[in-house]
């Protein structure tokens, strides 16, 4: 990719066609057999949008009043009247000890999400005061062969974030290493294939807790006696196992399936193995190793949040989980907000991995 | 049948039918070639005998499902043979080999590939003590044969079929054989394409006069190509039916073999055999 990227580029890279026409309508391209274009990739897109907030705020609002009623209503019956009556006062001043506790609506997600953002911005300032005092401190104690002291303050949900987008790739590179190599030689020989299938079939759907258990067991045995924190590990381990099939399965059959006319020329021609391998097998079969590689990351993804949370390993699946037991008058909120941060971080790790794709498959149609 | 036996005089051929040993390039000996099924063996080829002299160009026609395949990626020596056997210049054949180079019916060119690259492939794996500027040079001159001059570097699959053959044609002659099989490389073509890429075929042939076997499903091809058209008679127990020698003086244009004389008796002959 060159570096002129266009409007049109980048959102045709996210899958969004519409901004072209967006741009345009307001650079008066537009000719009128274009308006149906328009309407369909850009107005139906954006009423859908539109729809969809205004169906989750009234939802919102009306669970919120279920859930208002129900607790003026018990406070009647428990306490009398007076206690109903300040408790609704109390409801409706928004004062936030009293607030009933349901799906929040569009709104106070917004506002969640920007206190998140100035939570950062926070602890990212206190970080750099840190670094900053401790930076003559540390000079001396590396000098003098001791460990420098690091920032052990609470992360930031940016913090999660990236954190997260650690564990996914170290869980995604893990399951490259393992399964690329591995389904080429399953691919490659009918002997290892019946050797591994049963291997395959019984593992494939296993589930994500389940993996984490094995790996927990394996990885703590490993690292006894070690004092560092091993949920990292683990939870990246685990992730890669989990998603590593899909990689596995699609790599044996590319490599078993070349197409039989490049494998005659190649037996026409003499090539060593090696040369086979590398020169024919391999390129021919990149398609269905990136499909794989493409599935085995979002998959990689989806499982994250779930191992995360049960390796108390820092991210967005332990943000969650904090947040659910923290029971904070915003932390509905907050976990809405990190579903959306979760779900637009799947589609562009996606997208990602789609631009690759087409990028080293030979025809250059469509990939899957 | 009187064309054959006037042209069969002039040739040297020994007292049992046979060419002498060393005018003989390839070399099938009672053939056999049988496809197990669960209903008990089919007999695509039985007792196939057929000799192609050195510098012969052949061409194979019959009809479809009669073995012709079959028979080519024997020679090819990728597929195994049941019964008899395949020699160049003497020598049995033990699997496939760049001495016997194929021009398969797809282009068959890896599609990841540039057209020089596709055809360095080959010319890597034949000539590995040349230099890498003499292996490009090899490379770089069959391209130039084949017209493509202008596609060194365009990848195979950025090319129309028309064109991929004659990668696929340079590929087949840059690695230099001894035999060239050609299995119907202009079948998928349309007309007007498969008349340019025959002109280029035998305009390379001409000068590098490599032994062709060469299938096809198009009488009129048959003849301007060859020296010498076999017939073979339909499956199963496919064997060689007949041979016409043509006799027309190369180089040849299509207008001369077009308008010679010779022309249609040896089409009618042709035809006649397809059609009983």
């Amino acid at each position: 990719m060159k570096a002129s990227l266009t409007l049109g580029k980048v959102s045709s890279f996210l899958g969004l066609g519409f901004f072209t026409t967006l741009k345009d309508l307001f650079t008066g391209k537009l000719e009128k057999e274009d308006f149906k274009n328009l309407l369909r990739k850009f107005i139906v897109p954006l009423a859908s949008i539109l729809l969809f907030f205004l169906l989750w705020h009234l939802g919102a609002k009306s669970l919120y009043n279920i859930e208002a009623e129900y607790k003026i209503e018990k406070a009647l019956q428990d306490q009398g009247q007076a206690a109903a009556d300040a408790l609704t006062a109390c409801i409706a001043s928004g004062e936030s000890s009293c607030q009933p506790n349901t799906l929040p609506s569009p709104s106070q997600v917004w506002d969640s999400f920007q206190s998140l953002l100035r939570d950062h911005n926070i602890i990212s300032a206190d970080k750099a005061a840190f670094v900053e005092k401790t930076a003559a401190l540390n000079a001396k104690r590396v000098a003098a062969g001791k460990d420098a002291i690091v920032y052990t303050g609470r992360p930031s949900f940016v913090d999660q974030i990236f954190r997260s987008l650690q564990t996914v790739f170290a869980g995604f590179l893990l399951a490259l290493f393992i399964a690329v190599p591995l389904g080429i030689f399953i691919g490659l020989s009918p002997t290892l294939k019946s050797a591994f299938n049963w291997f395959i079939q019984i593992f494939k759907p296993v589930s994500p807790v389940v993996w984490y258990l094995l790996v927990f067991m394996i990885v703590k045995t490993l690292l006894i006696g070690s004092t560092d924190d091993s949920s990292f590990t683990i939870s990246f381990i685990s992730v890669g196992l989990c998603s590593m099939w899909a990689t596995l399965v699609n790599t044996a059959m590319g490599v078993s399936t070349v197409d039989k006319d490049y494998i005659n020329v190649a037996k026409v021609l003499k090539l060593g193995t090696f040369q086979k391998i590398f020169k024919v097998v391999l390129p021919s079969s990149l398609p269905l190793i990136f499909t794989g590689l493409k599935i085995t990351l979002s998959v990689a993804w989806m499982v994250l949040i779930a191992i995360e949370l049960l390796a108390q390993s820092p991210g967005l699946g332990l943000f969650v989980w904090e947040e659910f037991q923290n029971g904070a008058n915003d932390s509905n909120a907050k976990i809405i907000v990190a579903m959306f941060v979760i779900g637009i971080i799947g589609f562009l790790l996606d997208r990602l991995m789609l631009t690759i794709q087409n990028w080293v498959s030979f025809d250059k149609q469509d990939a899957i | 049948m009187s064309i054959i036996t006037e042209n069969t005089i002039t040739k040297n051929v020994l007292e049992n039918g046979k060419f002498p040993s060393n005018d003989v390039m390839l070399d099938l000996n009672d053939l056999k070639k049988v496809y197990p099924t669960p209903k008990g063996d089919y007999v695509v080829l039985e007792h196939l005998n057929l000799q192609i002299r050195k510098e012969e160009f052949v061409t194979i026609i019959g009809h479809s499902g009669c073995g012709k395949t079959t028979m080519l990626s024997m020679i090819a020596g990728l597929n195994p043979i049941s019964g008899g056997n395949i020699s160049v210049l003497g020598k049995h054949i033990k699997g496939p080999g760049p001495d016997r180079g194929v021009i398969f019916q797809s282009p068959s060119l890896m599609p990841w590939m540039t057209s020089l690259q596709n055809v360095l492939l080959g010319v890597n794996q034949v000539f590995p003590h040349a230099t890498k500027a003499q292996r490009n040079d090899i490379a770089k001159y069959y391209l130039q044969k084949v017209g493509l001059e202008d596609a060194f570097h365009k990848k195979a699959s950025e090319l129309s079929q028309g064109m991929q053959q004659r990668v696929g044609i340079a590929r087949a002659f840059a690695i230099k054989p001894k035999v060239l099989l050609l299995d119907e490389p202009f079948g998928m073509l349309d007309s007007l394409t498969r008349g340019e890429l025959q002109d280029i075929l035998i305009e390379i042939w001409n000068k590098e006069k490599i032994t062709a076997v060469m299938i096809t499903h198009d009488v009129d091809e048959a003849i301007f190509l060859a020296d010498r058209v076999v017939m073979m008679t339909s499956g199963p127990r496919a064997k060689i039916g007949d041979v016409l020698d043509i006799d027309f003086k190369r180089p040849r244009t299509r207008k001369s073999v077009l308008e010679h004389d010779d022309y249609y008796k040896y089409r009618k002959h042709l035809i006649d055999f397809l059609e009983h």
